[in-house]
């Protein structure tokens, strides 16, 4: 819900693990003795405990999933309430705060993975060209920090910086652009871009890390080479450097597509409020809102239902359009 | 020839001078709300609220520290996250890497069957409200154990440990066996200790989720004062701060010698006391997450 860049990574991670296993399974050879079972018996304790608590914390709450479709009161538990078929669902699409939640979720996670992905982009390129190798150690220790505060941490920080007394109304009366501070919280116009300036700020380095990875595996003989054919910095970046993260971006790109579902909470959560409601909540938030503050499990649970399936397809559509990417220009 | 040579090297000055003014211009606007908090944690509080503070306090005042280093609920929720991410991280590693260790295993039975179990679990969860009505069922809400045991198993730091566990060549694994050792054995003895780079890693990543996370504080422990979290007091006083900030001007008409501190300026001593540890400790650990995050991404 939370994580949005770990699970990019991992279904990246996933990708290049999962690949290793293949080929372990290939050379295969003799098969398993039931003296070499007996053998194992440690692993399969261990593998006996940690599928039993998989199954309570991670499977058994797909049974809740039922909720859902009942009126679930939790007097009566999940197998007293009453059925009724899909009017939850019936009621989450005739609900305009919903249809909004959902403009909302898509669009600021729209908005932030195309601003995040440029903004790394282009700090991993420009960085590479730094010769000073203390100043490019300098200024990417300091990139990583803010990815290492709490999101309390980067919307106070933000709040401050944009309150009315704050260094961006300053600066923009300072030079004359307004007369009056602004009140950035109060107007719709400014959430989405509030919100993706934030993910920017605090993701830019740490995404970076990946883009920067795959530039120093590019093989620095083309660079020597195009040299050599009088291709400046600005041709060398755009014909040799990006080229040669293309997959690297790609692969990261929609294996991010699939994740823009679950983008869309702790920012919008700190940061919105009653004036900008209608375009600062998002499923995450309406789920809360429904399911524990106003204590309708079974809306709550649809809503949560609707976001996972949209997310599943997204991932799996995403999956194979990187695996076909990958085969065709990793390998 | 020559003339095409100075043309470039101008060239390439000018995307020298561009390049690093952008680089310096983001340098400032990563610090720059960073070090503008410390300054106005430093400052008296009427004063902060006038607003024009900068990188320097301009009425020097060490009484935000001192307000909030005697707010009770802060140094429980402090206490409280030293103790979840020291034992979250400790119990999270230990169950990761013996996970990992088992599915690394070439010729363990449900090698498979088991990683896909947990790969899974990335991808489809019961979302909020039935993973919160299980924790209720459990009795884990209330408790300090909502904090360690939900989170103890981690696909992606599964994914992480095993990928390393499977580069570490199977020949150790095969000549330890020939002496007698058993896979316990040989996880402790001789794949652990190799393991050593990859653990930091995930330690780095659990702890700083643990010392971060406030949502399972709120949601679950919401009544309980006793198990509340730093993150959560410090979003508390955000919302104090947040609503306040309509009647900023009120406040410094109001501004009375008695009341030095407001919840600007106390917001501020505790952001920074709250990140002070991981910004201190991180430039170390940089080699770790960097691993971390490269691990099966860039083949060599």
């Amino acid at each position: 819900m939370v994580h949005s860049i770990d699970d990019c990574c991992c279904l990246w991670l996933y990708q290049n693990g999962g690949g290793t296993m293949a080929n372990v399974a290939r050379k295969k050879d003799k098969k398993i003795t039931w003296k070499e079972i007996k053998r194992q018996k440690s692993l399969l304790i261990i593998a006996f405990f940690v599928t039993v608590y998989g199954f309570i914390f991670y499977y058994w709450p797909l049974t809740g999933w039922i909720m859902a479709f009942q009126n679930y009161k939790p007097a009566k538990g999940i197998l007293g309430s009453d059925f009724v078929g899909l009017d939850k669902f019936k009621f989450l699409f005739s609900d305009a705060a919903f249809l909004r939640v959902i403009r909302n979720t898509f669009c600021m996670g729209a908005l932030n993975l195309v601003t995040t992905t440029v903004m790394a982009i282009l700090f991993a390129v420009l960085l590479n060209e730094i010769r000073s190798s203390l100043a490019k150690k300098l200024v990417q220790t300091i990139s990583y920090m803010p990815h290492f505060l709490s999101w309390i941490i980067v919307t106070g920080i933000l709040h401050d910086a944009l309150s009315s007394t704050g260094i961006i109304n300053d600066l923009l009366m300072r030079f004359g652009a307004i007369k009056d501070s602004i009140n950035f919280f109060a107007h719709t116009q400014y959430f989405w871009p509030i919100v993706a300036f934030a993910n920017c700020w605090k993701e830019t380095g740490w995404n970076a890390i990946i883009y920067l990875a795959a530039i120093t595996a590019i093989d620095p003989s083309l660079y020597e080479a195009a040299s050599i054919d009088g291709a400046n910095r600005l041709q060398k970046i755009r014909y040799i450097t990006l080229p040669g993260i293309k997959p690297t971006i790609m692969i990261l790109l929609l294996m991010n597509i699939g994740n823009v579902l679950n983008a869309g909470f702790e920012v919008q959560y700190l940061l919105g409020n009653g004036l900008v409601q209608s375009v600062s909540q998002t499923i995450d938030i309406y789920v809360l809102n429904w399911g524990i503050s106003q204590n309708d499990f079974s809306l709550g649970t649809a809503a949560g239902i609707f976001k996972s399936a949209v997310s599943i397809a997204l991932i799996v559509i995403c999956n194979y359009l990187a695996k076909r990417a990958g085969e065709e220009q990793l390998f | 020839m020559n003339k095409r040579k100075v043309k470039s090297s101008m060239g390439s000055k000018i995307f020298t001078v561009l390049n690093s003014l952008f680089m310096i211009s983001f340098v400032v606007i990563t610090l720059y709300p960073v070090l503008n908090t410390v300054a106005i944690s430093f400052n008296d509080g009427i004063d902060a609220v006038r607003g024009g503070i900068y990188l320097w306090p301009r009425k020097f005042a060490i009484k935000n520290y001192q307000t909030v280093l005697a707010m009770e609920n802060l140094i429980i929720g402090a206490k409280i996250t030293v103790a979840r991410t020291v034992i979250g991280t400790a119990s999270s590693l230990i169950v990761n890497a013996l996970l990992a260790y088992v599915v690394s295993r070439k010729r363990f039975l449900f090698k498979s069957q088991l990683s896909l179990f947990w790969v899974i679990t990335m991808y489809v969860n019961g979302g909020l409200i039935p993973v919160f009505l299980l924790y209720r069922n459990l009795h884990l809400t209330g408790t300090f154990w909502v904090y360690v045991v939900p989170g103890m198993v981690s696909a992606w730091n599964m994914l992480v440990l095993r990928t390393y566990m499977l580069g570490i060549p199977d020949s150790l694994e095969e000549s330890a066996q020939l002496d007698g050792a058993g896979y316990m054995t040989i996880f402790l003895k001789i794949i652990s200790p190799l393991c050593k780079p990859v653990y930091a890693t995930v330690v780095l990543f659990v702890a700083v989720g643990q010392w971060n996370s406030w949502f399972d504080a709120m949601l679950y422990n919401r009544m309980k004062t006793e198990y509340t979290t730093l993150q959560y007091e410090l979003m508390k006083l955000l919302s104090s701060v947040m609503q306040q900030s309509g009647s900023a001007a009120s406040a410094s008409e109001r501004g009375s010698a008695a009341a030095a501190i407001t919840p600007l300026t106390i917001r501020s001593a505790a952001t920074v006391v709250t990140m002070l540890p991981i910004i201190c400790l991180y430039p170390f650990l940089q080699r770790y997450f960097v691993t971390g995050l490269t691990i099966g991404g860039v083949k060599e």
